[in-house]
């Protein structure tokens, strides 16, 4: 049975802290800058905040994870190499890199600390796997939430490092590092800046006539709500479109659904997977301790031979739905 | 606590004419002395908010008679109670049952699942509440506590009573 | 003033499932008329389209040859089945034509030996461009959203080691890749059981938000913007950069006049507004942007020069 580590998000110093109590094998974080795929205002960690995270974790047995998961635009590169010498500095456990350039850099430079590959760096097939782990000496890759179970076992026995999937949280749609749709409608990149719909450029607009509230991402009208039904933040993959043949508005590309694994686990863990990842670096510690302390007991259940009993995380999934996703069945496609 | 799901806010108590002005000055000097301490003891805050720090935000629990608003700048602290026919013009506007703000106060419940049940109505700047949020998610512990412990056991009572008046089996009709 | 006369159009592989007659009528029509230098050819978006065109793959690339064209097979953005592994792995052990390569899988099995980087392998800065030149790249197409001031850094870079380097500078831009295909669930099916409903949409399936706005297109598993990338007035300047080659993405207008309007500026036949208004008028219904080059929201348009950099 392989180790199964929880790997949980930490969005700010205090949400570190707490997902290290509730038993976090691992967790991952940024900088205030665009190296890293959640630059979100007001969220992730001075170059001081890192220091003092890596020592608090380090004491209590839990690993650090420096996610640099963004690809620099030519010019701007030393932003990256800077963050991955601090982060070297502070003694963290691994970068979590996409771009090959980055990837290049710390191999050369840190060899030392380990290399992950970021869903942005989009290897999905063996061959793309080995690619990273034979010319940049990754250790392990974080699978794209594509994969089917079967998918996954077959891929355990062709690949030479450990496995990462995700395991909760917000259902990533497109190929990670490979969309440009907020900055087509926004100017802001999700691939360089690192931010994804950002707030900067969200309105909601309620009409005070009907109750109905749009929610707008720099003008474009991503979504609309009655004054029943459940409101969303205007991602651009999770709005309502109109098609030719489809005036009503539809979801062109996915509902605002959530992953939960929770019941897979006992599979996962025995088709090879190492490590499972938690989502939610832009979520509140509320969150953070209620995802990870469920996951923490579920997990040592599973080792342990018991029954493993997920509390009910509805409430906390955007737009309040649940998926198992792609892991079950090729039917998603 | 349990969110109901698709609820509608309840509508506004009248935040105008005499009772509303005197509610808001006599939990005025409370007000400044709590945002002064939290101010204090948590600087990490204002460096989260960013240019945020000069933002009026108006937090408006729908219960009260007043709604509360605050400007986080570090340099001029600004927190105050303000009858709803006087409310400042607001760079963002957060609503909701006061149970609702006390628990998004201190990261007790997830500002994402409230916003989307509809309990939370967010207007005026996005990004301004998005760092009000993430600022106030980096700090440990209990902020509400905190302001309470300031005035002792009665400081201590009074929130437990609040907590309990405005609990969703105390709402008029019932909020199911 | 003369435009560096180094600078090559080039035609993008076609992004949609145009039958086997339009295409075959596509590439004849291009070896005879179009003054393009180089031709993509090959299926980069879905292998379920690849057995419609590929057996006519030697025949048309013989005819671009013989029409004096240089002639590029690009390859599969997203490698995951097992029919796409062995795609990719066939590809990467041709000899001859040159080969794009999209994906990592192809990286792998290529091992060093000469190639193209296209845009799908995200070569965003001089780091990477570097690392892919010291792996075998000849020649790097950048990725649509670069804004200019790195396309400059990016372009001496590459140049510096010898590379090619290629920026799309009209057509849709490819804006997101996904393993579900988008035509199929606007249709109520799925990848797997799509029958090919993509074919429908020669310029891709528009989409609009619920206040009427066209925003996006959908390609099958693709999503593109919905306006035509345009950088004609700044093909000078981008040519001045050191980008050698300009690629023109196949829509559903004549690309033969479209290659003519880019043509005659190089050659200094026109001035670039009279081109430009030529192209409008060919275009005029999908919208002509240059947000991305410009640093700024990609569906907008930025007239005007722009600041020496």
């Amino acid at each position: 049975m392989s180790l199964a580590e929880l790997i949980c998000p930490a969005g700010t110093p205090a949400a570190l802290r707490t997902a290290v109590d509730a038993g976090a094998d691992a967790v991952y974080c940024g900088f205030q800058d665009a190296t890293n795929a959640r630059n979100f205002p007001g969220l992730n960690f001075t170059p001081e905040e890192l220091e003092a995270a890596v020592a608090y974790a380090h004491a209590r047995g839990t690993k650090v994870l420096l996610a640099l998961n963004t690809y620099p635009p030519a010019g701007k590169v030393d932003l990256w190499r800077h963050a991955a010498d601090t982060g070297a500095r502070f003694g963290v456990d691994a970068f979590i890199v996409a771009d090959m350039g980055v990837a290049d850099y710390i191999a050369r430079t840190h060899p030392g600390v380990r290399l992950h590959l970021s869903v942005q760096a989009a290897a999905s097939s063996p061959e793309a796997i080995r690619y990273y782990v034979e010319n940049f000496g990754v250790k392990r890759v974080v699978l794209p939430r594509i994969l089917t179970i079967p998918e996954i076992r077959k891929i355990r026995q062709d690949i030479p490092c450990e496995i990462e999937t995700f395991i909760f949280g917000n259902h990533g749609l497109m190929v990670e590092g490979r969309c440009s749709l907020t900055n087509y409608l926004t100017g802001q990149s999700t691939n360089m800046d690192g931010v994804c719909s950002p707030a900067s450029d969200v309105e909601y607009i309620r009409d005070e006539a009907t109750g109905e509230m749009s929610s707008c991402l720099n003008g474009f009208t991503i979504d609309r709500f009655g004054p029943e039904e459940k409101a969303g933040y205007p991602t651009i993959c999770k709005g309502r479109y109109t098609a030719p043949h489809r005036p009503e508005g539809y979801y062109a590309f996915e509902e605002p659904v959530s992953l939960n694994l929770s019941r897979l686990l006992p599979e996962l863990i025995d088709a090879g997977v190492h490590a499972f990842k938690i989502e939610g670096r832009q979520r509140s510690k509320a969150y953070v301790r209620s995802v990870v302390s469920s996951f923490r007991r579920a997990v040592d259940d599973i080792r342990a031979g018991r029954t493993a009993n997920i509390e009910d995380l509805v409430a906390l999934t955007e737009g309040q739905k649940q998926t198992q996703g792609a892991f079950e069945t090729k039917k998603w496609r | 606590m349990t969110i109901d799901h698709g609820a509608v806010l309840p509508p506004r108590p009248p935040g105008a004419g005499a009772f509303a002005r005197l509610a808001a000055t006599l939990v005025q000097p409370i007000l400044g002395r709590v945002v002064r301490r939290v101010a204090a003891r948590h600087a990490s805050l204002f460096a989260r908010l960013g240019p945020h720090q000069g933002t009026d935000f108006v937090i408006d629990p729908v219960e009260f008679p007043f709604a509360l608003h605050l400007r986080p700048d570090p340099k001029a602290l600004l927190f105050r109670a303000v009858p709803r026919d006087a409310l400042p013009v607001a760079g963002a506007t957060i609503r909701g049952r006061f149970l609702m703000l006390l628990e998004l106060l201190d990261s007790e419940e997830d500002g994402d699942a409230a916003f989307f049940s509809r309990d939370l109505e967010i207007t005026g700047d996005t990004e301004a509440v998005v760092r009000l949020r993430n600022a106030l998610d980096d700090v440990d512990g209990s902020i509400a506590e905190e302001a309470a412990a300031m005035f002792g056991p009665p400081g201590r009572a009074i929130l437990g009573h609040l907590r309990r008046k405005y609990s969703d089996d105390a709402m008029p009709g019932g909020e199911r | 003033m003369a435009v560096t006369d180094m600078e090559k159009l080039t035609l993008g592989p076609i992004a949609y499932h145009w039958s086997r007659d339009e295409r075959r009528d596509f590439y004849a029509r291009v070896a005879d008329e179009a003054p393009v230098d180089e031709v993509y050819l090959g299926e980069v978006i879905c292998s379920k389209r690849a057995p419609f065109h590929e057996a006519d793959l030697p025949a048309t690339i013989d005819r671009l040859e013989r029409a004096g064209k240089t002639v590029i097979v690009s390859s599969l953005a997203e490698v995951m089945l097992a029919r796409e592994r062995k795609a990719t792995a066939d590809l990467a052990g041709m000899d001859s034509p040159e080969i794009e390569l999209n994906n990592a899988a192809g990286l792998f099995a290529r091992e060093k030996r000469p190639h193209r980087v296209g845009p799908f392998l995200n070569a965003y800065n001089e780091a990477t461009i570097a690392w892919m030149a010291g792996q075998g790249a000849t020649h790097v197409t950048l990725p649509v959203e670069l804004p200019r001031e790195a396309v400059n850094v990016a372009a001496k870079a590459a140049r510096d080691l010898g590379l090619g380097v290629e920026l799309q500078v009209f057509g849709r831009a490819p804006l997101a890749v996904s393993a579900r295909c988008y035509h199929a669930r606007a249709h109520g099916r799925t990848k797997d059981n799509c029958q090919f409903v993509c074919e429908n949409d020669p310029d891709g399936m528009p989409l609009s938000t619920r206040d009427g706005d066209p925003i996006l297109r959908v390609n099958g598993i693709q999503t593109q913007s919905e306006s035509y990338v345009d950088l004609l007035p700044e093909i000078e300047e981008i040519g001045a950069m050191g980008v050698s080659h300009l690629r023109l993405m196949p829509q559903a207008v004549d690309m033969v006049e479209v290659a003519w309007a880019f043509r005659d500026v190089l050659d200094g036949a026109c001035s670039a507004e009279e081109a430009d208004s030529r192209l409008r008028a060919m275009c005029g219904s999908a919208g002509l942007s240059n947000g991305f080059y410009f640093g700024t929201a990609g569906y907008r348009r930025i007239e005007g020069a722009a600041p020496a950099l």
